[in-house]
């Protein structure tokens, strides 16, 4: 992240200056982070401590605070948390591969091949990224009552499918069309047809795209409600998390040992996935634009 | 990673430099022949088939696997499943696999198998029809599920109307009715306010931590709300924010600092204007963090050049900042302050989980949902969809013209 260059104590920074610099930078953290952790404190207290004191008795006296599990049990087991995390993977991981493996055939196309209408394609699909997904909603829901697929997963994987792949063709395209021209050159020269050099040439080279692309996208579908809540609703069977957490909050809004547990077990793996994959989700979000 | 296990799996019988893998390509044993495609085009039409069968109707997979259990001998378990289903665990996993592979093979088999028949037919038609066949299954996605929806949903918002009614007449029931006009004053100080404040604490925080040690250690604390979802902070912030009358304990921290500085609690939610800065505050704090490290990493690449010759031409810190450093960074500020207000624009999740839209504090995306689901108007609802498409308009051409400038298209 720190490159030498940067002026780590520019000429002219006294010591105070950079005392009050650091004094800044511990409490914007603080502020950004203290709702987070006011949020994980409460899940792991017992249900009367946290509806009478709040958890910064317990942040300040960790010792004399009582520390429990039961709230995650409870929402996991008879909250139906863990049926909502397998059906939040079910919808996510389909929707992240699917629109992977399609864009990266049309951005190939785009990037490597001439034909005519290729310009008007790459354009519409740049301004497709911000189209809001509102304008789809009403004739979709309409399309999937007629063909019975409204209340299933199909419908919902069709939807994240089609709304990350002008994202995922962008950011594809931009990466393939600054691979170095003389790669394929070499490669026609070689006999080899643009079947041969799409698999074998660019989808290994365009990797650090397509990962980004992954880490987006799946925190995109997992952290998702609108589509979750119009196409596969808020039924036990087929509910995600987010529908879930969303329904807590309207049958138990004054449980909060039950709300804070719910949350943290909706943002566990996407907070996972973010830490671990942090250095290609930067480098992703510079490479681009990002969806909205 | 699908396409990745597509790609090393074809690639790994000759791994090497790539001029070589290109040329043993040319000795491939299946080069022309027909059979193994039409095999797996067979293949995976069976699959398609059955599979989408048991998309449809659950208790296909349920029958499938239990005759299948009693092939293999194992009566009890195929009467088990014949009565009860398969366990929920089991079939949903199963699911799944069947709609990667139908979704997989599918686009693999179209794709090889056109890719083959051009070969064969050769000549211009192959030439002309080529890059069709790469673009064809994301334009068909893209046709159905976005480009067909968005024309319908202009008809929609036109067409469904009362029958005596001018052609207009959703757009101006939306733009007269004073409950809608809240909504579009609210989405109005969204636009305002989320970007304003993303951007100034994300470029302060980027400039004041490029200043310390342990950087990258400082950023990931802003950077993390980025990753979680609105649903999910939705509820940290109605933690935060918690209500409970005078005299009782506080639990949620807002409400507790007035408490001990001898202030009456307030009903932030219940509270309008004040729930809207309040929910505002929610969307900055997830934003911010993108804001940050775009900025960061735009900063890194401002010319220590000019910074040095503005010191010695004796400006000072803030006139450093105001006249080289920010315009140095124009691009990135323009970028992410128009992604931001898309964002703001399209704000859902953090109002329908929050106040859901009451006290004065309804934007225009969550009315759209209560038109549709609760008041059963999709006309109304469509005009609300095709009001926000038209205000991204304006960045989708400014992006499609940037973007037709840097590729020289």
């Amino acid at each position: 992240m720190t490159t030498p260059s940067s002026p780590k104590n520019p000429v002219g920074t006294s010591w105070a200056t950079q005392s009050v610099i650091r004094i800044a930078v511990v409490v914007i953290a603080a502020v950004w982070t203290f709702p987070t952790v006011g949020v994980l404190i409460s899940s792991l207290r017992p249900a009367d401590d946290v509806a009478t004191s709040g958890w910064w008795t317990a942040f300040l006296h960790p010792f004399e605070a009582t520390w429990t599990l039961t709230n995650y049990r409870e929402v996991l087991t008879s909250e139906g948390m863990f049926n909502a995390f397998v059906n939040s993977l079910i919808v996510a991981v389909p929707s992240t591969v699917v629109p992977i493996a399609i864009a990266t055939m049309a951005a190939y196309a785009l990037a490597q091949m001439r034909f005519s209408g290729q310009s008007v394609i790459l354009v519409a699909t740049v301004g497709l990224l911000i189209v809001p997904l509102q304008m789809a909603l009403v004739p979709l829901l309409t399309l999937f009552n007629l063909t019975g697929l409204t209340g299933t997963y199909a419908a919902v994987w069709l939807v994240h499918a089609a709304f990350g792949l002008p994202l995922a063709i962008y950011l594809f395209y931009t990466f393939m069309a600054d691979l170095p021209r003389d790669i394929f050159e070499s490669a026609v020269v070689d006999g080899a047809s643009h079947r041969d050099a799409y698999v074998r040439l660019v989808l290994p080279l365009i990797r650090p795209a397509i990962v980004a692309f992954a880490i987006f996208q799946f925190l995109w579908t997992w952290n998702d409600l609108l589509v979750a809540l119009v196409f596969l609703g808020t039924g036990s069977d087929v509910a995600v998390l987010t529908a879930r957490l969303n329904d807590l909050v309207g049958t138990r809004g004054q449980d909060w040992h039950l709300l804070t547990a719910g949350a943290f077990v909706t943002m566990a793996l996407p907070l996972v996935v973010f830490l671990v994959f942090q250095r290609h989700f930067v480098r992703g979000l510079l490479s681009g634009s990002v969806k909205g | 990673m699908a396409s990745e296990d597509e790609g090393s799996r074809r690639i790994q019988p000759n791994a090497g430099p790539s001029d070589s893998t290109m040329h043993n390509s040319k000795a491939r044993p299946y080069q022309g022949r027909w059979e193994p495609v039409a095999g797996l085009a067979v293949a995976t039409a069976a699959l398609i088939w059955l599979g989408g069968w048991a998309l449809v109707d659950r208790s296909v997979l349920d029958t499938g696997v239990a005759r299948l259990l009693t092939v293999i001998g194992a009566e009890p378990a195929a009467q088990s499943i014949v009565e009860n289903g398969l366990p929920p665990g089991a079939a949903k996993p199963v699911l799944v696999l069947i709609a990667i592979l139908i979704a997989l093979g599918g686009t693999a088999v179209f794709f090889v198998a056109s890719d083959r028949l051009l070969d064969f037919v050769g000549g211009r038609l192959a030439r002309y029809a080529r890059p069709w066949v790469f673009l064809l299954p994301s334009l068909g996605l893209l046709g159905l599920f976005l480009v067909y929806p968005i024309i319908r949903t202009v008809l929609l918002s036109l067409t469904e109307r009362p029958a005596d009614s001018g052609i207009l007449a959703n757009f101006v029931s939306v733009f007269t009715a004073p409950d809608t006009l809240v909504v579009f004053r609210n989405t109005a100080i969204w636009l305002v306010l989320v970007p304003l404040g993303a951007l100034t604490v994300g470029l302060g925080f980027a400039v004041l931590v490029d200043r310390i040690r342990r950087e990258a250690f400082a950023k990931t604390f802003i950077f993390i709300p980025v990753a979680i979802s609105m649903v999910g902070a939705a509820v940290i912030f109605r933690f935060v924010y918690v209500w409970r009358p005078s005299g009782q304990p506080q639990i949620g921290a807002a409400n507790a600092v007035l408490d001990s500085a001898g202030f009456e609690p307030v009903a932030f939610f219940q509270t309008p204007i004040l729930n809207t800065v309040v929910l505002i505050g929610i969307l900055v704090w997830i934003e911010t963090g993108f804001a940050m490290v775009v900025f960061s990493a735009a900063l890194k690449a401002v010319s220590e050049e000019l910074i040095g010759a503005a010191r010695i031409d004796g400006a000072s810190e803030w006139g450093t900042f105001r006249h080289v450093v920010i315009p140095s960074i124009r691009g990135p500020i323009i970028t992410v302050g128009t992604s931001i207000v898309i964002v703001a624009l399209k704000i859902f999740d953090i109002v329908f989980v929050t106040t859901g839209g009451n006290f004065d504090s309804d934007v225009i995306a969550n009315r759209m949902i209560t038109e549709l689901v609760k008041f059963r108007n999709p006309g109304r609802a469509a005009a609300l969809a095709v009001v926000l498409m038209i205000a991204t308009v304006p960045v989708m051409v400014i992006n499609a013209r940037n973007f037709k400038q840097e590729r020289n298209l």
